[in-house]
């Protein structure tokens, strides 16, 4: 999906132009985007040619993920418990958060995204270079939790992104956090060419 | 902050407006939607009430009538109280902007011109602010949905 970014002069075009992209990223944005399991193995299977290269790039991509901050409400108060020394993510690779998308590699949406947030949701992730991975984290982002039924609401970010791992909760713990980004590692770590079968054991 | 005694200011302004004061009872002053402007002005004015700070606008929905609500702090004579208003259009509920006197009104008319649908004659700058331009309706209006 493009995002144009208009060229506009007075606040009121600004307003009139971006109402239009939102409307129309609603209106593309119906139906749930399959999860990277179902169609990133033909990805995969185009791009990398070496199992024991792969192996390695997995083992060294799994132990140094670079996630982006996307604290968009309550959940990313339990984002930020995580990264800090109590819970201490730094254990699994999780060193530095970063602000700026390209040079990250996880995308954890903490915290409820608004259709008007949407468009900024969508163009973070485009500019996040490939491999990229995204965890949905809290009710909100999963499925737009309690605010499902809302006017502004989406009701899931998977309308907007592909998912990678969903982390349950209103808010999940950070120990919650931390067990799913394990199961990202092991994902990861089997999501290749060497293990086809992409199910997490 | 003590609230002022809106029963005997209710009777002062009606005697400076007439017929501007709808009722006034001790815990709030009830203006006409026509003078909202005029009385604003002369509470904000009028040396000994001195109302220098507005510190919330909202509105509520009763079917009926919108009701406009201020509430309005002097930190001079450190008084507070509550003005109302009702609007009893439905389809065009329009009053007078008070951000001319008090800038704190700006972005609080804003978010009730995008939630309510009610217009502020005076504004500036009368946008959305919450909601996207081309949403359709006026979310915290009862009858939304
Ligand atoms: S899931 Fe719960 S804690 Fe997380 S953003 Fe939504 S309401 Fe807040």
């Amino acid at each position: 999906m493009e995002i144009i970014r208009p060229e506009v002069s007075t606040p009121q075009e600004a307003d009139i132009a971006e109402g239009q992209l939102i409307n129309s990223f609603i209106s593309q944005c119906t139906s749930p985007i399959p999860d990277p399991d179902k169609w990133l193995e033909e990805d995969l299977k185009r791009n990398i040619l070496l199992t024991t290269v792969d192996t390695a790039l997995a083992w060294a991509r799994q132990r140094s993920i670079f996630p982006l901050m996307f604290g968009l409400a309550c959940c990313a108060f339990e984002m930020i418990g995580m990264a800090a020394s109590r819970f201490d993510a730094a254990r699994f690779g999780l060193d530095i958060f970063r602000w700026s998308p390209r040079q990250a590699d996880l995308m954890i949406v903490a915290g409820t995204v608004t259709w008007k947030m949407a468009p900024a949701v969508r163009m973070v992730y485009d500019q996040m270079p490939e491999p990229k991975w995204v965890i949905a984290m809290g009710a909100c982002t999963i499925s737009g939790g309690t605010f499902r039924e809302s006017y502004s609401v989406c009701p899931g970010i998977n309308r907007i992104v592909p998912v990678d791992v969903y982390v349950p909760g209103c808010p999940p713990r950070p120990e919650s956090l931390l067990y799913g980004i394990t199961r990202l590692h092991a994902k990861i770590i089997k999501g290749t060419i060497d293990n086809p079968s992409l199910s997490l054991k | 902050m003590v609230a002022i005694n809106s029963e005997e200011l209710g009777k002062r302004i009606a005697e400076v407006f007439t017929g501007s004061v709808v009722s006034a009872d001790k815990e709030m002053l009830v203006v006409d939607s026509v003078h909202l402007f005029q009385v604003a002005t002369y509470l904000k004015e009028t040396p000994g009430l001195d109302f220098d700070y507005l510190t919330v606008v909202t509105a509520a929905d009763y079917m009926e009538y919108f009701e406009m609500i201020y509430r309005m702090v002097s930190l001079k004579q450190n008084h507070s109280l509550i003005l109302k208003t009702r609007l009893y259009s439905r389809d065009n509920p329009t009053v007078a902007s008070l951000t001319p006197l008090w800038r704190a009104a700006y972005y609080q008319e804003r978010e009730i011109f995008d939630l309510f649908g009610i217009k502020f004659e005076g504004h500036p700058d009368l946008r959305r602010l919450l909601l996207w331009e081309g949403f359709n309706g006026h979310p915290l209006r009862r009858d939304y949905l």
